[in-house]
């Protein structure tokens, strides 16, 4: 039996692998049955309606909510599109991978229902490439899906079509980035695009495009069958449902567990992740993935795991991913590491990141090795400032936020290994120096 | 022939700048330099792959990046000439899909080994070890045909310090597993069948660390 603090909801089952068949999906949780009655029974406004009392909240990671979004589309005659953002890639983040695995149908069901809201008769889910295996086992269910007739043409005779394709991506981090995704799919090369137009006036192939994530769409399939009134009965008042929170490193059971948003953020980490490793405590953690400002164990562990609690803590929900620091990672080492993954991944199109990141990266280097001066603090505070909001997408500012906090929350950890490299005995991120030498500094 | 503004070209074409400091350098229309398919040899099954490949989307570009994944199948990378076989058939200049295929770490522009190694070294599987795990692995990948390479967030943070082998994930790996996981590989054997992400349960019905009410 699962903890009495997980609530599975999109996680149903999900412990069965016959759920990844259309078998085991109708058997098990009654699948398609929604799909069923949205097609012969409900007009495109009253699932929109039904989306937006819901009050979901993107899954993704900028948490806005599906129902609006969708509802931004324009009316009449003209090619729509619906893309589902498979190309999960930050750092700590792993439950659409979970998602995909373990419950393909309930993704598609969600599809097939959105396209119906959106007017969409073309959608797509694009999968990085990293994901073989799960792109696997949603191309075996989505033609399952078209022999049973929940896809294709005439849909269950209701006179609508939807043609559903897995696009695999093929390794970078900037194509979850919604408009870098659309130039992806079109066949180019990643780059994100200026907005406006947003993609739900101008997106794929320049008509009209709904972008949700995996987990968002996942949602859909429950809230039109059970009705928004029973969505919020999950979670708090500003984010209502259910969320799969990816939990790693510093825990002794790291993993996927679906909570009631608005859990204590303790009760995550410490009862159903384990808590850190015998003798060891937590020193830091990043609550929404590695874009999410750092918060310091004292900051966060007594907050509600919300989108407003940790809005208001200076940092964010994001994807619901929670990366544990204990007290042996030293924090100008995980800054470096944090940094070169955003150099690697910057496209290059705008200055202030590809630039803003590739300095960081090496003032952080003189930083560890000892080269640096007081100075270069400072002036990597000041080069975060210069990256945020300067440029066509956010992917700089996914460096800025987490490195601006780190150098302004840990300021002493950074001054002591400048002054002295030799603190952090190994460079594999384990400091072995006594904790109150590389304390925070609360 | 130079003129008060411009110069005069041979084909009676008025330039800005003297031809003769861009001769064998103006681009070619784009058209000329798409390879017809009689001078490519395209094998005829991949031809068919292509083909039905741009036949799934609304616009033919789209299967740009499936059609360099089937060239990377079939040659082990993204070879020139399997690029240009595909270009013949799908009307787009070599050098359009090389500039794509360059953008994207998983598609490789330069030969590498049959089998492909990718160890993950970021945020989490470096707390625990990944570099290490990279290390071991280049080490026991030393003379073999396999590519190992350190990579970026694979999305496997729950079985850190993880890597992907031949596109499935195992973990939690320790560096003296890499030997044994290669030998597995080269003898085409199973790799690594306790560690492999696929038999995994979820995370919540595992029991629980230190012994709790459900151990």
């Amino acid at each position: 039996m699962p903890d009495p603090r997980e609530t599975r909801v999109l996680l149903a089952h999900a412990e069965d692998p016959s759920l990844r068949t259309l078998e085991g999906y109708r058997r098990l949780v009654g699948g398609y049955q929604t799909l069923e009655r949205a097609y012969r029974e409900m007009e495109q406004d009253e699932i929109l309606e039904e989306l937006e009392d819901s009050g979901l909240r993107g899954r993704g990671g900028a948490g806005f909510a599906m129902g609006k979004k969708a509802s931004f589309l324009p009316r009449g005659e003209m090619a729509k599109y619906l893309c589902c953002n498979a190309d999960e890639s930050e750092p700590g983040a792993f439950k659409d991978r979970e998602l995909m695995q373990r419950n393909p149908h309930q993704l598609i069901e969600g599809i097939a229902i959105s396209a119906l809201a959106a007017d969409a008769g073309h959608a797509f889910i694009f999968i990085r490439g990293e994901y073989d295996a799960q792109a696997d086992i949603l191309d075996a269910a989505v033609a399952e899906a078209y022999e049973a007739g929940y896809l294709g043409r005439d849909i269950l005779g209701c006179k609508r079509d939807l043609e559903l394709v897995v696009h695999r991506g093929a390794g970078a981090y900037i194509c979850g980035e919604e408009t870098a995704l659309l130039d992806a799919l079109e066949g180019k090369r990643g780059n994100p695009r200026l907005k406006p137009p947003f993609p739900a006036v101008q997106g794929l192939y320049g008509g009209p495009t709904l972008i949700n994530n995996v987990e968002t769409l996942s949602n859909v399939p429950h809230i039109v069958r059970h009705g928004a009134e029973w969505f919020r009965g999950f979670g708090t008042e500003q984010s209502p449902g259910t969320k799969v929170v990816s939990v790693s490193g510093g825990v002794r059971r790291p993993g996927n567990y679906e909570v009631e948003l608005g859990i204590p953020t303790r009760d995550l980490i410490y009862e159903l992740a384990g808590g850190p490793e015998a003798g060891h405590e937590i020193k830091a953690l990043f609550p929404g993935g590695s874009s999410s400002p750092v918060l310091t164990a004292e900051e966060a562990l007594d907050l509600p795991y919300s989108f407003e609690a940790m809005a208001e803590a200076g940092s964010m929900l994001g994807s619901g991913s929670i990366i544990v620091c204990d007290d042996r990672v030293s924090i100008p080492h995980l800054a470096l590491r944090t940094a070169r993954f955003y150099h690697h991944e910057s496209c290059g199109k705008c200055t202030p990141c590809r630039e803003g990141t590739n300095w960081t990266v090496k003032m952080l280097e003189r930083m560890v090795r000892g080269e640096a001066t007081p100075l270069d603090l400072d002036i990597v505070a000041s080069v975060q400032q210069n990256i945020i909001g300067n440029c066509l997408c956010v992917l700089g500012d996914s460096m800025a936020m987490p490195v601006g906090a780190m150098v302004r929350k840990f300021r002493e950890e950074f001054e002591a290994v400048m002054a002295d490299p030799e603190l952090v005995v190994d460079p594999h991120a384990v400091v072995q120096a006594p904790p109150e030498t590389l304390g925070a500094q609360v | 022939m130079s003129a008060a503004n411009g110069f005069d070209a041979p084909d009676g074409r008025h330039l800005p700048v003297d031809p003769s400091l861009t001769e064998g350098r103006v681009p070619g229309r784009a058209e000329e330099e798409i390879p017809e398919l009689h001078e490519v040899d395209c094998p005829a099954d991949l031809r068919e792959e292509v083909e039905a490949l741009m036949g799934r989307y609304p616009d033919r570009r789209s299967a740009s990046i499936p059609a360099l994944w089937a060239v990377q199948r079939r040659y082990g990378w993204c070879a020139p000439e399997g690029i240009r076989q595909i270009a013949a058939v799908m009307r787009f200049t070599p050098a359009y899909l090389e500039s794509v295929a360059s953008f994207y770490d998983l598609l490789h522009t330069e030969p590498v080994g049959t089998h492909r190694i990718e160890v993950c070294t970021n945020i989490s599987c470096w707390m625990r070890g990944g570099d290490r795990l990279l290390e071991a692995f280049q080490a026991a990948a030393e003379g073999k045909d396999v590519f190992v390479t350190g990579f970026e967030c694979l999305g496997a943070c729950d079985i850190a310090p993880m890597a992907s082998i031949d596109q499935r994930y195992y973990g939690p790996l320790e560096a003296a597993e890499a030997g044994a996981a290669i030998e597995q590989l080269e003898a085409g054997a199973e790799v690594l069948p306790e560690k492999a992400l696929a038999r995994r349960p979820l995370a919540g019905d595992t029991p629980r660390p230190g012994g709790g009410p459900d151990a």
